[in-house]
């Protein structure tokens, strides 16, 4: 089960506000995850505990194809992204490392800032404080199993023959 | 009745046709890694038990974002990643002295660890973006699977006058499309307009395609392609085109006798107004280069504003070629004088100003004019900084003057 406080940033989270070019040249997914969200947030890092959920709008992760930026997020602790829209090569980065990606109608609105999200992947649900529920758009069934497995690595070493 | 996008992912499954939505299991051509992202591939790959690339010839590394290195840790990182391509055995391995990863390698079915591997869809390819991890994968295996995209095309008709140029194109693409209108789409560039641009004018449309969510950027093949990949490709290129009815997810018009010269406005690339609304606007620096406009044709048409002139006092202009094969020919044309008679500094190619993480950084309240692609807060350096995206006319007009300039009455 996911669960965790609400970090909602709202439209156009793009990658460099996830992670800024300057941090490109790191490569320990804890340095990064030292410096998520620094270019939108610079006090997210220090803040955000384990299992928290990141928020947004429409066209989340939009730039650059820098894995960096859904490592930052995974290593800063972060145990799920609920937006609106994803851009497609965040969305895959995302799930290629066992990070949720889930796609979720008028979420930003619905969401905010210091709300407890729970995220029941299996059943679809996202239930906010409690008490609201909302449903999130059906994970493909081959990104399921892929997030099933941890990520792609693992995926990749089960099922190397049929790959 | 199959696009471009379709017929080259059909015949890299070894399928007879594909459709949008469908998921495919491809064979790759070719793939390719900045420095930045190499590592973490080669991570990847070792974490899911393979030790050796598919194909020592099929898949390369180049040191380009930051060129050369700038403190320890990227020169740790280019080190490292020159000891992967010993280790590895590489065939092609490209250092500092090469230039930017899309101006070098055509081939059919692309992948690259770097958002604009896009461009190479000016050659009539399938190229597209991916992660480390997705990487990792098709360095491994020299296979990755794709979701078969829709295709948008973008039918522009007419001339375009002086001094409006083929990133005025995509600038007017990315306002009327929006940042995230062709999401998980190929943008597919056509009409007589493209017909009459150079290889490297459509490179700067299929560049940024992804600027607009889009997977990947595709202008079909002509003799102008064929003369240019000439002793460029490594392993075989047969033309494929779209058929007459083919399906389109859309169809964007555009007029390209009536385009002005347009600006992307902070901190959006779709924030798009023609030059006239944003012209007098103050400007610190003026970035020249970048795979989207890097080419000898660009530093050609900034030489031409600036000829007999210098910059204005207020203002530096950093000019990068994209490659070592545009620095040469721009040296021997006289551009590269030309550009530092006018006072521009002229860098080594590499990706320069463009991502924030190499040189030419921006100080809080500062305003870049750019030739680049992304104009997000922050992206060249502080996020109390403005970027303004634009053509290498409207980069170098402006350059004179100190303000945003309409190129046409430079």
């Amino acid at each position: 089960m996911i669960r965790g406080k609400a970090w909602n940033y709202g439209d156009d989270v793009n990658t460099d506000f996830i992670l800024p070019g300057i941090y490109l040249e790191l490569t320990d997914p804890d340095e990064m995850g030292r410096h998520a969200m620094e270019g939108i947030d610079p006090e997210f890092a220090e803040n955000v505990q384990q299992g928290d959920v990141v928020i947004g709008g429409r066209n989340f992760g939009l730039g650059s194809s820098r894995e960096h930026a859904p490592i930052a997020l995974k290593h800063s602790g972060v145990s799920a992204v609920i937006a609106e829209g994803f851009a497609r090569i965040f969305y895959r980065n995302a799930t290629n490392l066992g990070l949720p990606a889930l796609e979720c109608p008028h979420v930003s609105k619905e969401v905010e800032t210091g709300d407890t999200v729970e995220v029941d992947l299996a059943k679809g649900k996202i239930v906010v404080n409690g008490e609201k529920e909302l449903d999130f758009v059906p994970v493909p069934e081959f990104m399921m199993e892929i997030l099933e497995d941890g990520g792609l690595r693992e995926y990749i070493k089960k099922n190397r023959d049929k790959w | 009745m199959s696009t471009v996008a379709e017929k080259i992912l059909a015949s890299h499954s070894d399928l007879d046709e594909v459709h949008p939505g469908e998921i495919v299991k491809a064979e790759i051509d070719f793939a390719f890694m900045p420095a930045l992202t190499a590592a973490l591939a080669f991570y990847a790959m070792y974490d899911m038990d393979i030790e050796k690339v598919w194909d020592r010839d099929r898949v390369t590394i180049l040191l380009d974002h930051i060129a050369p290195a700038t403190n320890i840790t990227n020169a740790s990182l280019h080190k490292e990643c020159r000891e992967i391509a010993k280790k590895q055995n590489l065939r092609h391995f490209y250092d500092i002295n090469v230039g930017v990863c899309h101006q070098v390698i055509p081939e059919m079915l692309m992948v690259g660890a770097d958002s604009h591997t896009c461009t190479h869809g000016a050659f009539g390819a399938f190229a597209t973006g991916i992660g480390s991890t997705d990487m990792g994968a098709a360095i491994g295996t020299g296979k990755l699977w794709f979701k078969v995209p829709e295709t948008v095309r973008v039918n522009v008709e007419g001339r375009l006058s002086p001094s409006v140029m083929s990133k005025d194109v995509i600038l007017k693409t990315a306002k009327e499309l929006g940042a995230d209108g062709a999401t998980y789409c190929s943008l597919e560039f056509t009409g007589s307009t493209i017909r009459d641009m150079s290889v490297g004018a459509r490179m700067t449309l299929c560049n940024m395609a992804i600027e607009l969510g889009g997977k990947t950027g595709i202008v079909q093949p002509d003799d102008k392609t064929i003369r240019f990949l000439e002793g460029r490709v490594k392993h075989g290129y047969t033309p494929v085109y779209s058929d007459g009815d083919a399906v389109y997810r859309e169809t964007l018009e555009i007029d390209s006798d009536a385009l002005e010269p347009q600006v992307a406005c902070p901190h959006a690339v779709d924030n798009v107004k023609p030059v006239t609304e944003v012209a007098g606007k103050a400007v610190n620096q003026v970035f020249i280069g970048s795979c989207t406009n890097g080419r000898l044709e660009d530093l050609q048409a900034a030489a031409e504003m600036m000829r007999g002139k210098r910059i204005h006092p207020d203002v530096r202009v950093i000019a990068t070629p994209a490659s070592y094969e545009v620095y040469d020919a721009a040296n021997s044309q006289g551009i590269i004088k030309t550009l530092m008679d006018a006072g521009a500094v002229v860098c080594n190619p590499s990706c320069s100003v463009c991502f924030g993480g190499n040189h030419g950084i921006l100080a809080p309240g500062e305003v870049s004019l750019s030739t680049s692609n992304r104009n997000f807060r922050g992206r060249q350096g502080s996020t109390e900084s403005y970027v303004y995206l634009c053509s290498p006319a409207t980069a170098a007009a402006s350059a004179v003057t100190g303000v945003i300039t309409d190129p046409r009455e430079a």
